[in-house]
């Protein structure tokens, strides 16, 4: 009966090998996030020939120029916006490091899984989703501290800008999207580490549909 | 006869030429070759060249962009300039100190920018002071002077900046032949007594310049001067006049020799000399003026002392060319072979051959000596003569194809010219009186030949007239054809005594946005509004305060007392670029300050009456300038009103 399950799972494993090759790439691309920037938000008005703004990484904000974030915060006192926050100052920048960098061993470990002993590709996707539950977690979340900073203004702000209903305006800059804000235009995408997220994410989908296939293949 | 007659000719072909000039303009239209076209950089473009123009009796360079002749910037280097505060602000008054105290004006005369193998490098500016000679030296990189050294035993420095071409010196002459060292002696008595010391200045690789030795020449005015290149690098040729050594009606008296010379130096041989201790030791008193864009502040050091070279003493080195008639300009073309000399009196351009010199060295092939400096042969130093291509040539620049290009003042009129068959292809007018032309590195082994700027010595222009006083006017011409072609007028400031022009690509992405904050060292800056602070020491009030748009911090501030001598150290806490602040307090005997990002400055106040004085931002910041402002509590020199210093309390 062992010898039976021993041949069995190694047989199993063989079929698996690609799939969980493609696992791992996919889930190891998360590690981009440490390297490259998540999102950018850019900001640009006539004043502004060369552009200002920032990089959101995991563990932090970034000027595009050296004293971006100082020459923002700078623009924004006129309006009654908060300081950009630091590093410190927000549990996200030191929660989301931990989040991506144990979702990627997570699913390394899988795919090594898959790989060595031939788990069910149903854990690929099983990652996926619990991947995309945080990843939409995170978007709610950064949209939320995005409302919160561009619209919780100082109420001895210089100047008290309102829309053509009377309301006070909201200087949130788009979640995606570009956007007109006074005199400015916010270019708000995705940065380089998001793409091999998103790219990652969709190697673990292939990952799934392809060991899937090939278990589909065994059983026939 | 038939010289007026080709006269007349030349001035009807020139009116024939402006109203051919005319009509094209009118006819041309869409033409892609129209000169508005050649001109034109579209809005948001950038220029082609920079160009530094001398700023002559403004003591100042200004910047102006080619080929469209705007004005960029006007650099303050020898004379105090409210516009910035520069010499009026304690920490760049020290620039302007010299062996004779302060001085708040200088006569800028030649710019010339520093290279490396015989090529613009746009490291840093040069430029000479005539009046109470001094070479400073400007950043490429802030457009800012950082160093100005005064040369003693000298008077008259026009022989000057010209650097050579790894920039390893800079040289300085004396063109008021005067006693060295300076004493008190009947002025009629100067004959073989007045000395012209050519002045030799190193020049180290972070910029700074010492002052290495003196060439104590016979007492002609040396005027101009160029360094060999390429085959003649390690030569230094100076022209000089009234070797009549006349002391009086200079106009007649030192225009009486049909020959004056060009002094061949061999500046190498002399270093050499120098360096194996040759030279004694003179007096002589001089202020080195250095800017430290760390602390910003500038710090002038009076030094004592030069080593002087009799040139007699130093073997082969130091030589006469006998050049007609008053020579000016003295110019050497890129190979380095021909050394143009321009007598000023004289109707021919007289060309020497560096090769023909060596020659004649080597054979001592001497016809008289000076004062002991042996004079060279004309007739077998020279390599040619350009005959009679126009009246009263004064300088020669170079456009890289094998051409030269000299102005003549008499004529009005700049010529262009072959070099080795001294033939002249072109002619055209200027307006009016040409001194100085420039060729964006004219000066070096690799001129970029495509625009030559000529520069009017006499200010009547072509513009609608502004009363008596006007300032001077430059032509631009298109010199990438066979023929110059007259592109535009535009005017410059001051008498611009020569220019330097450089392609902007090679300085430009160089240039400095701001100062970092973080990198300011200076002992009163405030690097933050919690850093801001006002202290007390006697009558001495020291107030640290910060600058950001749009406040200042502190900006009230109380407890200063009548008769205190208040120091008004400004820090501007912007890190971006354009984001200057300005600062100025009623009362105060000074001009206001410019303080640029990341920089502090300061001004003093010395309070004469009781009140409350406000201060405010001069330069507009943002739209809430109008109430970027503060106010001093200035209560009677007996009071007890204690020091306070506030922001929103």
């Amino acid at each position: 009966m062992g010898e039976l399950f021993l041949l069995a799972h190694s047989f199993k494993s063989k079929f698996m090998k690609p799939a969980s090759i493609i696992m791992i790439i996919g889930s190891a691309l998360l590690l981009g996030l440490f390297v490259y920037p998540l999102w950018s938000i850019e900001l640009e008005a006539p004043q502004y020939p060369n552009g200002i703004g920032m990089n959101i990484h995991l563990n932090g904000l970034e000027g595009k120029k050296k004293h971006d974030l100082q020459n923002i915060d700078g623009l924004n006192h006129y309006i009654g916006m908060r300081k950009l926050p630091k590093s410190h100052e927000m549990w996200e920048f030191s929660a989301f490091p931990k989040i991506v960098g144990g979702m990627a061993i997570l699913g390394m470990f899988i795919g090594l899984l898959g790989f060595f002993k031939g788990i069910s590709p149903k854990w690929f996707i099983a990652w996926l989703i619990l991947m995309c539950i945080l990843g939409i977690l995170g978007m709610y979340d950064f949209n939320a501290w995005m409302v919160d900073y561009g619209t919780n203004l100082d109420p001895k702000a210089i100047m008290k800008m309102t829309d053509a209903d009377g309301n006070p305006l909201s200087y949130k800059p788009p979640l995606f999207g570009t956007k007109n804000i006074l005199n400015f235009v916010a270019h708000s995408y995705p940065h380089t580490g998001a793409y091999m997220m998103g790219f990652g994410m969709f190697l673990t989908l292939v990952a799934f549909w392809l060991g899937n296939k090939k278990m589909k293949s065994l059983k026939a | 006869m038939a010289k007026i007659g080709k006269y007349i000719l030349g001035i009807a072909t020139l009116i024939f030429m402006t109203n051919c000039g005319n009509n094209n303009d009118s006819n041309s239209g869409a033409m892609s070759s129209s000169k508005a076209e050649k001109v034109y950089v579209a809005p948001g473009e950038h220029d082609e060249y920079y160009a530094f123009f001398s700023g002559g009796y403004s003591g100042n360079i200004t910047v102006a962009g080619l080929p469209s002749g705007r004005m960029l910037k006007e650099i303050p280097v020898f004379s105090q300039f409210p516009t910035s505060g520069y010499g009026y602000s304690e920490e760049t008054k020290p620039m302007l100190n010299t062996s004779f105290g302060f001085v708040p004006w200088g006569d800028a005369h030649h710019p010339d920018i520093s290279q490396t193998n015989g090529e613009l490098d746009g490291r840093w500016i040069f430029i000479n002071e005539n009046n109470t000679p001094r070479i400073a030296r400007i950043s490429l990189t802030t457009f800012e002077t950082e160093e100005i050294i005064e040369l003693p035993n000298s008077a008259g420095n026009h022989a000057s900046s010209f650097v050579t071409e790894n920039t390893e010196y800079i040289v300085a002459g004396t063109r008021f032949a005067v006693p060295n060292p300076q004493r008190d002696m009947p002025i009629n008595e100067m004959k073989g007594q007045f000395k012209g010391p050519l002045s030799f200045v190193s020049i180290a690789d972070n910029g700074r310049m010492n002052l290495e030795f003196q060439l104590n020449m016979p007492g002609f005015n040396y005027d101009l001067a160029h360094p060999g290149r390429n085959k003649s690098h390690g030569w230094f040729f100076f022209t000089s006049y009234n070797t009549e050594e006349a002391n009086t009606l200079m106009e007649v008296n030192a225009s009486q020799n049909d020959k004056d010379y060009i002094a061949a130096v061999n500046w190498q041989k002399i270093v050499e000399y120098v360096k194996n201790g040759g030279g004694e030791k003179a007096p002589g008193t001089y202020a080195h003026n250095v800017y430290d864009e760390k602390t910003h502040t500038a710090t002038s050091t009076m030094k004592e002392g030069v080593t002087m070279v009799d040139p007699r003493e130093v073997e082969g080195a130091v030589f006469y060319i006998p050049i007609p008639k008053s020579p000016h300009g003295c110019d050497v073309d890129p190979s380095g072979e021909y050394i143009i000399g321009s007598g000023k009196l004289s109707t021919d351009l007289s060309v020497y051959s560096f090769e023909k010199i060596q020659t004649a060295i080597k054979n001592k092939d001497f016809v008289d000596d000076s004062y002991g400096i042996p004079v060279l042969s004309y007739e077998n130093t020279i390599a040619g003569v350009v005959a009679q291509p126009g009246l009263g040539p004064l300088h020669t620049e170079f456009d890289g194809k094998g051409n030269a290009y000299t102005t003549f003042f008499i004529s009005s009129e700049v010529v262009k010219w072959k070099l080795g068959t001294w033939e002249v292809l072109d002619r055209q007018p200027t307006f009016y009186s040409v001194g100085h032309l420039m060729i964006p590195g004219g000066n070096s082994r690799k001129p970029f030949g495509k625009y030559m700027v000529a520069m009017n010595k006499i200010t009547k222009d072509r513009y609608l007239p502004t009363g008596p006083e006007l300032e001077h006017s430059a032509q631009l011409y298109d010199i990438s054809g066979d023929k110059m072609e007259l592109l535009s007028d535009f005017p410059t400031h001051g008498e611009p005594h020569y220019a330097a022009g450089i392609r902007a690509d090679i300085i430009k992405d160089k240039s400095k946005k701001y100062y970092e904050l973080s990198e300011n060292e200076h002992p009163y800056a405030a690097k933050s509004e919690s850093e801001a602070k006002v202290t007390r020491n006697g009558n001495e009030v020291h107030i640290s305060m910060t600058m950001i748009r749009s406040h200042f911090s502190p900006d009230n501030i109380e407890g200063v007392k009548v008769g205190d001598k208040v120091y008004l150290h400004m820090t501007n806490l912007e890190q971006d670029f354009d984001v200057p602040h300005g600062f100025s307090i009623i009362g105060a005997n000074t001009s206001e300050i410019l303080v640029m990002p990341g920089q502090t400055k300061t001004i003093i106040w010395e309070p004469k009456r009781e009140g409350v004085w406000p201060f405010y931002c001069t330069d507009f910041c943002s739209a809430l300038h109008q109430e970027m402002q503060g106010y001093i509590r200035v209560s009677a020199a007996n009071s007890n009103t204690p020091l306070k210093f506030t922001l929103d309390e």
